[in-house]
This record gives structure tokens, C-alpha cells and sequence, in this order.
């Protein structure tokens, strides 16, 4: 009797239970394989591999906003080039340049203009909402562009690379590989934060904006703030991901604030899939790997967004879901 | 008293003037770009992405067409020609899976086409700027300056366009069609009207109208790969500030915004003058975020 209750019982509980192991089980090869890649890797491609999670950060950061409140952002250059220059504002006023500083400004740069457009973008939905985003971030482009006094216009800034501190117990300065790890650390640690807020009360509230916005008013939930709330945060985790890449890179420069930035983020979340958070970084390691993979074969002059514009608007027809689609419930439960 | 009138001595008034006939002219070609994506907008809720692209694929096919042919103005008719006919192919091939799906999804294939056509244009003709000389060599004398007859042709002709799109809508027959899918578009299909073939259409007008306005504009300025997102952002905003679909509202934005940056460029840099058209737009969703003359749909 009991034991044929236990049978019984005993897969369902198991059932549940294998979810979140193998979840974490996965999560944590793919960190391992991640962590142990620079040290295997070609030089090369390991530093390829640290700018892809970059990128990926980025895309992260703009699917809250696609996958998960259903808003989508011609934007995020703004934040991610406000996150840059914030982290060059740092280094360059503040001697000997520090890490925390850096990322700080960058942080508060970011957050300043997310604080710009969240407050009038939100305004607007869909498509409106879209364009907007995108005239904003123009704005942003011309004041770096033009204000040369400041910014150094076209040429943006130079500036050296700040050690990895911990007060009073380490200073150490970064290779590649140390750096790799830095970002990866990061990367992981803002999907963990951004996996946690779409799975809280929160986030339930803005995947029901995108499901339906009018009936979530109607409950009784301020849609707007909301809204400008998912903006903000979604637009900190593109900062971090600018100040980031002026980390690694050591410079700013005004390219990255021009909206191909943003559009390229939102390829990242159509190929790696929208509203699953590592889709949008597999993303953008299929379209950093095509790219490279392409210029290498058919010369630097090769125009690699042709082969990937066609296949961008072919997974819009054919695979809207994206690569990751698939497994979207498996990574949301 | 004295700051005040010393302010209004130094404005210069035949500067302004200057300027005024030149925010008109631009006004104008944005105009017509901009009744094209707002044409497109308001009938099929497809925001056109690529339409600054088609505007630069127009003034190169304009390019190439003047060299063969040495008539601005047969290259002018044969460049719209071809950029609708090519239009028309791409809305077959990329939109028409996209009917009935979020216009979300329309807005990032968009995207992606003009991705590709700005690529495509950079690689085929270089990052050369490409020149073409007025077919209006008469000047007239305003002020100091020896002023072209050409622009002025240029807005009188954009003015026709878009007169012609307005006549074409409210009495042709297949201008009843377009407006009868935007209306209900089951309920025109029920009635007979082949609506995927509608927007086929339109959507070739609109890439035609922007062919067309990017060959007028093509002897201002240099014709090269990236002259279509600076359009496009221009047009999206005078589209927002108009007010989507709304074709009026589209030409007076238009016109208004490009008289505001033709002023704001007396004192400012060119390249900031662009900020002005974004203090409007900014204005605009604060007090009245459907656009200045927006209809209820």
C-alpha cells in the first residue's frame, strides 16, 4: 500500500525538483565552460568571446523592455553611450583611474538619460514608442557629436585602463584573461538580477502590460510607472554593458551612441529570442560569430549586414521566436 | 529696454527671409517623404523603416538614370518608375507574410531591409559622394544672393505630387479602394476589393513618392549610402508630430518644422539645428502625444 503511494508520489515530486537542478545544473557548465574559455581558447577569440558578452549584456538589458513588458527600444545606444562616457568622465578626471568610479558615473550617465526618455517615451506605445526611442537616442548622438569641447567629438576619448581594485586588499592591474572573467562575472551576475526581477511580483505585472495593457490598468495598476520603472532598470543594465566595453576597450567614442548600436542590439533578441533573457546573448554571439566568420572568408570589405540583414528578416517570417524559442517556458519557470 | 531693442536690431531680416524660402523648400521634400511613410502608416500599420533608404535608392537610380538618358526629368519619372516597381517586389517578399501579425513585427523587417539597401548601396557605389548638376540653371536676386529657380520648382513640383496623391485618394477609383481598406479591411475584402493587392500598391506609391523626392533633392546635396536615416528620423518626427496616417497634418508638420530648423540654423550650427525639430517633438508628446492634428480613428 504505502510503497505503491510512494511510486506514485514519488515521480511527481522528482518532476518538480528536476527543474531547478538541471536548471542550475546547466547554468553552472555553461559558467564553467565560460570561465575555463580564455584559458583554452586562441587569444583571439577569447577576447572575441569577452565582447560578445558584452554585447550580449546589452541585448539583455533591451529584452526586459521586448520580451517582457512587449515595448521595443531603437534606443539603447543612448544608454549604452552614456554609460561609456560616464565611465570616461572617471577615468579621466579622477587620478589614478578607479574601477568602482567608473562604473558608477557610467551607471548615473545612463540613468540620467533613461530618466530622460522613460519620462516622455513611455508616453506612447508600440510602434509610437519604438520611433521615439530612436529620435531620442539621435539626440543624445548629436549633443556627444557636436559638443567637441567636451566629448572630442568625432574622435571621442582616450584614456588607460583602470586596475581591478578591492580596497585595501587587492590592486591589480587586468590582462585579457582576468578582464574576461570580470565581465563574465558581471554578465552572470546581471542575469541573476534580471531572471530574479522578472520572476517577481514585478515582473508579472510587466509581462501583463505586454499581454494586455488595458485590462492591467483596469485591475488597478499604475501601467505608466511601471513602464518607466522597466525603462530605468532596463536602460542601468545597458549602462553597465557600455561602461564595460569602454572598460576593455579604453576609449568612448561616439559611433556606439549612433542608433545602429540599438538596432543592433534588438537583431541580438529577434535571432536569440525574445523574452528569455540568454537568448538575446546567443544572439549576439550568432551575429558576432557571422560577422567575423564572414569578413575573415570574404575580405574586411565585405558587407556582412547583407548576408545577415536577409537572414534577420527571414526569422522574422519564418522563426519569430528566435533560436532559444523553443526552450522560452523551460528558462521563464 | 536697450538689450531688447539692440536684439531685435541685429536680427538680420534678409537672413531670415533667405531662410524663410529655404525651410519652405525642404519643407516641401520632406513633405512628400513624409505623405509616402504616413500614406503607407496610415493604410497598411506598416511604419517604414527602409523609406529613407528607398528615398536613397531613388536619387541614385535618379544618378544613374541621367547619365543614360541626360534628361533630369525623364530620369526623374524612370527612377520613381523603378523604385515603385521594386517597392511593390518588396512588399511581396517581406511584408505580405507579416499581414495580420503585431505591426511591431513590421517596423523590424523594415529595419532589416534598410539595413540591407544601405549596405547594398555603400558596397555597389562607394562612400564617394555622387553629384548632379540642377536642370534649372536660371537664378533670380534676393538680396545679395543669386537665388536658384530650381528649388523653387522643386517645392511647387512636391506641392503637385502630393496634390495629385490627394485628388487620387478622394476621387479614383482604386483611391476609393485604398481608403475603403483602411476603413475595414474584412469588410472590402468581403465587398471584392483584392486588399493584399491594395497594399502592394500602396506600398509602391509610397516607395515611388520617396524615389521621387530623393532625385529632387538629389542636386542639393551629394547622393551617398547614408543620406536615407537622416530623412527617415526627419520624417518620423514631422509623422508624430502631424499625426500618423493623417496626410494634412503631415505636409503642415513638415513644413513648420523645416521653417523652425532654417531659423534655429541663423544662430546655430546646422548640425545642433536638428535639436530644434527635437524640442518639437519633445513638446508635442507632453501636450499632445496623437500629434498636433490627429483625426480619432
Amino acid at each position: 500500500m504505502t510503497s505503491a503511494s510512494l511510486d506514485k508520489t514519488m515521480p511527481l515530486a522528482k518532476k518538480r525538483l528536476s527543474h531547478t537542478t538541471t536548471y542550475w545544473l546547466v547554468f553552472c557548465i555553461v559558467m564553467a565552460a565560460l570561465i575555463v574559455a580564455p584559458l583554452v581558447l586562441p587569444e583571439f577569440w577569447a577576447g572575441f568571446l569577452t565582447e560578445v558578452l558584452i554585447w550580449g549584456l546589452l541585448a539583455m538589458s533591451s529584452d526586459l523592455l521586448i520580451g517582457y513588458t512587449g515595448m521595443v527600444s531603437f534606443g539603447h545606444s543612448a544608454f549604452f553611450g552614456l554609460g561609456m562616457y560616464g565611465a570616461a568622465a572617471a577615468l579621466l578626471l579622477v587620478k589614478p583611474g578607479n574601477l568602482w568610479l567608473a562604473i558608477l558615473f557610467g551607471l548615473g550617465g545612463a540613468a540620467g538619460a533613461a530618466v530622460f526618455v522613460a519620462y516622455f517615451s513611455t508616453r506612447l506605445r508600440d510602434i509610437y514608442f519604438a520611433i521615439t526611442t530612436l529620435i531620442f537616442s539621435q539626440i543624445f548622438y548629436v549633443i556627444i557629436f557636436t559638443w567637441t569641447s567636451l566629448t572630442g567629438g568625432e574622435n571621442g576619448l582616450i584614456f588607460d585602463q583602470p586596475h581591478f581594485t578591492i580596497p585595501f586588499l587587492v590592486n591589480v592591474p587586468f590582462n585579457s584573461t582576468t578582464m574576461h572573467w570580470f565581465v563574465l562575472a558581471v554578465v552572470a551576475g546581471s542575469y541573476l538580477i534580471l531572471r530574479r526581477v522578472t520572476q517577481s511580483p514585478f515582473g508579472m505585472v510587466l509581462q501583463s502590460i505586454r499581454e494586455n495593457e488595458a485590462r492591467t490598468r483596469a485591475i488597478g495598476y499604475p501601467v505608466e510607472r511601471y513602464k518607466i520603472v522597466s525603462v530605468m532598470l532596463s536602460g542601468l543594465f545597458a549602462g553597465l554593458a557600455g561602461v564595460l566595453y569602454a572598460v576593455q576597450k579604453e576609449f568612448a567614442a561616439p559611433d556606439f551612441v549612433y542608433f545602429l548600436t540599438s538596432g543592433e542590439a534588438v537583431i541580438y533578441n529577434l535571432i536569440g529570442g525574445v523574452g528569455t533573457l540568454v537568448g538575446p546573448i546567443v544572439g549576439a554571439g550568432f551575429f558576432q560569430l557571422a560577422r567575423q566568420l564572414l569578413s575573415q572568408w570574404l575580405g574586411d570589405q565585405f558587407p556582412y549586414l547583407i548576408p545577415l540583414g536577409i537572414v534577420f528578416i527571414a526569422m522574422i517570417i519564418f522563426l519569430p521566436q528566435g533560436l532559444l524559442g523553443f526552450a522560452r517556458r523551460w528558462l521563464n519557470r | 529696454m536697450g538689450a531688447v531693442g539692440d536684439f531685435i536690431h541685429s536680427i538680420p531680416i534678409d537672413l531670415l527671409i533667405i531662410q524663410t524660402v529655404n525651410g519652405i523648400v525642404t519643407g516641401m521634400i520632406l513633405a512628400l517623404v513624409a505623405s509616402g511613410l504616413t500614406l503607407i502608416f496610415g493604410i497598411m500599420d506598416v511604419v517604414n523603416f527602409a523609406h529613407g533608404e528607398l528615398f536613397m535608392l531613388g536619387a541614385y537610380m535618379g544618378v544613374i538614370a541621367f547619365a543614360t538618358t541626360g534628361n533630369f526629368w525623364v530620369a526623374l519619372v524612370l527612377a520613381s518608375l523603378i523604385v515603385g516597381i521594386f517597392g511593390a517586389a518588396l512588399q511581396i517578399v517581406t511584408l505580405r507574410p507579416l499581414i495580420g501579425r503585431d505591426p511591431l513585427n513590421t517596423i523590424l523587417a523594415t529595419f532589416g531591409i534598410s539595413l540591407v539597401l544601405q549596405n547594398y548601396a555603400l558596397w555597389q557605389f562607394g562612400p564617394v559622394a555622387r553629384k548632379i548638376s540642377e536642370p534649372i540653371s536660371a537664378e533670380f536676386t534676393l538680396f545679395y544672393l543669386q537665388y536658384p529657380w530650381y528649388r523653387i520648382v522643386i517645392a511647387v513640383l512636391s506641392a503637385a505630387i502630393i496634390g495629385a496623391l490627394w485628388l487620387f485618394l478622394k476621387f479614383n477609383k482604386f483611391g476609393v479602394w485604398i481608403r475603403a481598406t483602411t476603413q475595414d479591411r474584412v469588410m472590402a475584402q468581403a465587398m471584392g476589393i483584392p486588399v493584399p493587392w491594395v497594399y502592394t500598391g500602396v506600398f509602391a506609391l509610397g516607395a515611388a513618392m520617396a524615389a521621387a523626392s530623393g532625385v529632387l533633392f538629389a542636386p542639393f546635396g551629394g547622393v551617398d549610402s547614408s543620406m536615407g536615416l537622416q530623412w527617415v528620423l526627419e520624417a518620423f518626427i514631422v509623422v508624430v508630430v502631424g499625426g500618423m496616417g493623417n496626410l494634412g497634418g503631415s505636409v503642415v508638420a513638415a513644413i513648420f518644422i523645416s521653417l523652425l530648423e532654417a531659423y534655429a540654423a541663423v544662430w546655430l550650427n546646422p548640425s545642433q539645428a536638428v535639436i530644434a525639430s527635437f524640442v518639437v517633438l519633445i513638446l508635442t508628446l507632453l501636450f499632445r502625444p496623437t500629434g498636433l492634428f490627429a483625426v480619432p480613428k
